[in-house]
């Protein structure tokens, strides 16, 4: 234990998500070292961050007007929705260049253990949107695992009284450039019923 | 398959130890507390990823260590692979095959199997279901590995499931939203459940056989031993699952009838909140004659049924493709009769490779002649 204010700061570094306490120890001691300028500067661009970031009012992505940079985009699809999680996988499905369609952020997936249920998501917003615009395909891009699982069965219940709307989720199965020996057998048995012909 | 060589670093007594092992008996020999048994946990560990003796990582590091490792050569149908696994408390172990990354340790499962017999094994028949539960499902994945991701996945979806029951009963009435989404949990419940619920059922009527020849042979005296599952959906459970002999479990019809069960026990569930069907309420029935072993055998009895159990382990794995299993006998003939040790003695002797450990030279029978290790503190000397 530091004294006073470093144990402090040690504290609130490692409240931080993958950062333990001997990264929250390097980074305090590494603060106190650096020049008073660039402190100031990351003290200012926390202050920011409280005020200035805002969420994209369509689609719930992190954005800095009213609506974010894709949902502004007139090139973009309106009638393709992709839903993701957390603005991150937006990024994550934007790298591919592959999507020219719109999101819809959630806000996270369904943890009972969390207390997260619909109402703490994303959903009515989505509900509201395709009720409103021209959607043609909704595409569910949640985690393949239990919470983003359960979230996408429920998405689909609640999606499939919407008239002539289609409904996919991303298929799940082999990593590119791995190899078929070191897969596991979960994914390489989701792979094998989710085949398709050539 | 068999061991080739056991090293162990910082894992409970032992600083470090470097054991080359062949095929056949080999038998450690010491006092007691000088740890053979964790050389045998480490073994162990490798093949289920988990301890026989606790149910966390901490105390499987040596005091005052970070983390653990353990690296073993086996060699399977002529093909070594070198499998190392660090342990470490609070964090997420790390695995190497043929010191290349695996992505999780889980993916090591399968390299190596084991059959342990050890004291607390009386556990199984004298302990709660869940030790029972447990029993069928470690031997499930060292059978079938995948059943390592299935098991995980059913305990995950029952603590969300069980979290939103509790929530959702307490603001019973006024909540549209609990009702749907339990809808979705139960779900994929029933889906995993069913798939676990299968593999189990198919498990005890392949296990059924081996065990009762089993316990005919070290007990020919006593009763006949039987097994069988008893489930949670009771009458709704289709005949002839689970009995040998019998009609292979379906895991898309049992997802039907999981359902179905899981419908009709809702208002009861929202009540206690927590779920009431499901491979998790199911009991490994054990019986001798016409009485439940549990509370009417006798020690001898429940020693001869738990040896039994793993006995008919070591047979069915030996006699399905995979790799005849590392027969691993903790500390066990000095608790059994003469006639109990000899056919005990008699399977270890034929198995591929069986690692025995004992307090003194007399307790190990005469058949199990083979490699000897003195064991003192710490320190592994060949005999």
């Amino acid at each position: 234990m530091y004294e006073g204010v470093v144990q402090d700061l040690i504290d609130e570094l490692g409240r931080l998500p993958g950062i333990g306490p001997k990264s929250a120890q390097r980074i305090a001691f590494h603060l106190l070292a650096t020049d008073p300028a660039d402190i100031a500067r990351l003290q200012e661009i926390l202050g920011k961050v409280r005020e200035g970031v805002r969420f994209c009012d369509i689609c719930g992505n992190v954005s800095e007007e009213e609506r974010c940079r894709i949902c502004r985009d007139a090139r973009r699809d309106p009638a393709l929705i992709c839903v993701v999680e957390e603005p991150k996988d937006v990024l994550a499905v934007e790298r591919t260049r592959e999507f020219r369609g719109r999101y819809h952020v959630l806000g996270g997936a369904l943890d009972p253990l969390s207390g997260v249920g619909p109402d703490q998501l994303r959903i009515k917003e989505l509900l509201a949107r395709i009720g409103g615009e021209e959607v043609s395909e909704v595409i569910i891009a949640t985690d393949p695992n239990t919470e983003g699982e359960a979230t996408a069965t429920y998405l689909v219940r609640m999606l499939r009284d919407f008239p002539g709307l289609t409904v996919t989720r991303l298929a799940s199965g082999l990593p590119m450039g791995g190899d078929l020996e070191f897969a596991d057998e979960l994914t390489l048995g989701r792979a094998l019923s989710g085949r398709r012909a050539l | 398959m068999y061991l080739r060589h056991l090293q162990v670093t910082d894992f409970r007594s032992w600083e470090h130890v470097d054991l080359p092992l062949e095929p056949g008996p080999t038998v450690l020999v010491g006092p007691n507390g000088r740890g053979k048994t964790n050389l045998l946990e480490a073994v162990g560990y490798v093949a289920t990823l988990s301890s026989h003796r606790v149910a966390t990582d901490a105390p499987l590091i040596r005091q005052g260590c970070e983390r653990a490792l353990v690296r073993l050569a086996v060699v399977n149908e002529g093909r070594e692979l070198t499998v190392e696994l660090e342990i470490a408390p609070g964090r997420a172990n790390r695995a190497r095959v043929n010191r290349g990354a695996v992505g999780r340790p889980r993916d090591v499962l399968g390299i190596l199997r084991t059959v342990l017999f050890a004291p607390e094994d009386l556990a199984l028949v004298r302990g709660d279901p869940g030790e029972r539960r447990r029993f069928l499902d470690d031997l499930l994945v060292q059978r079938a590995p995948r059943y390592a991701g299935v098991r995980s996945d059913y305990e995950k979806v029952l603590r969300q499931r069980n979290a939103l029951l509790k929530t959702a009963g307490k603001r019973r009435g006024d909540d549209p939203y609990a009702a749907s989404t339990l809808e979705v949990w139960d779900n994929h419940l029933a889906t995993s459940g069913a798939q676990l619920l299968a593999a189990r059922l198919n498990l005890v009527a392949d296990l059924g056989p081996h065990t009762s020849a089993a316990y005919a042979g070290v007990a020919p005296d006593s009763r006949p031993a039987t097994i069988g599952y008893r489930s949670s959906l009771g009458a709704a459970l289709p005949e002839g699952y689970g009995v040998p002999g019998g009609e292979r479990a379906e895991p898309e019809k049992l997802a039907e009838i999981l359902l179905d069960a899981l419908g009709e026990s809702r208002a009861a569930e929202l009540e206690r909140g927590v779920s009431l069907v499901g491979p998790h309420r199911d009991e490994l029935e054990l019986t001798l004659g016409e009485t439940p072993a549990k509370g009417y055998a006798s020690h001898g009895e429940s020693w001869s049924f738990a040896l039994a159990l793993r006995l008919g382990s070591y047979e069915l794995l030996r006699a399905e493709s995979g790799g005849e299993p590392v027969l691993l006998l903790d500390d066990v003939f000095a608790e059994l009769d003469r006639r109990r040790r000899a056919r005990l003695a008699e399977v270890a002797a034929s198995a591929e490779q069986v690692l025995v450990t004992a307090a003194v030279d007399e307790d190990v029978p005469a058949e199990l002649e083979g490699v000897r290790f003195a064991v003192t503190h710490g320190e592994v000397r060949r005999a």
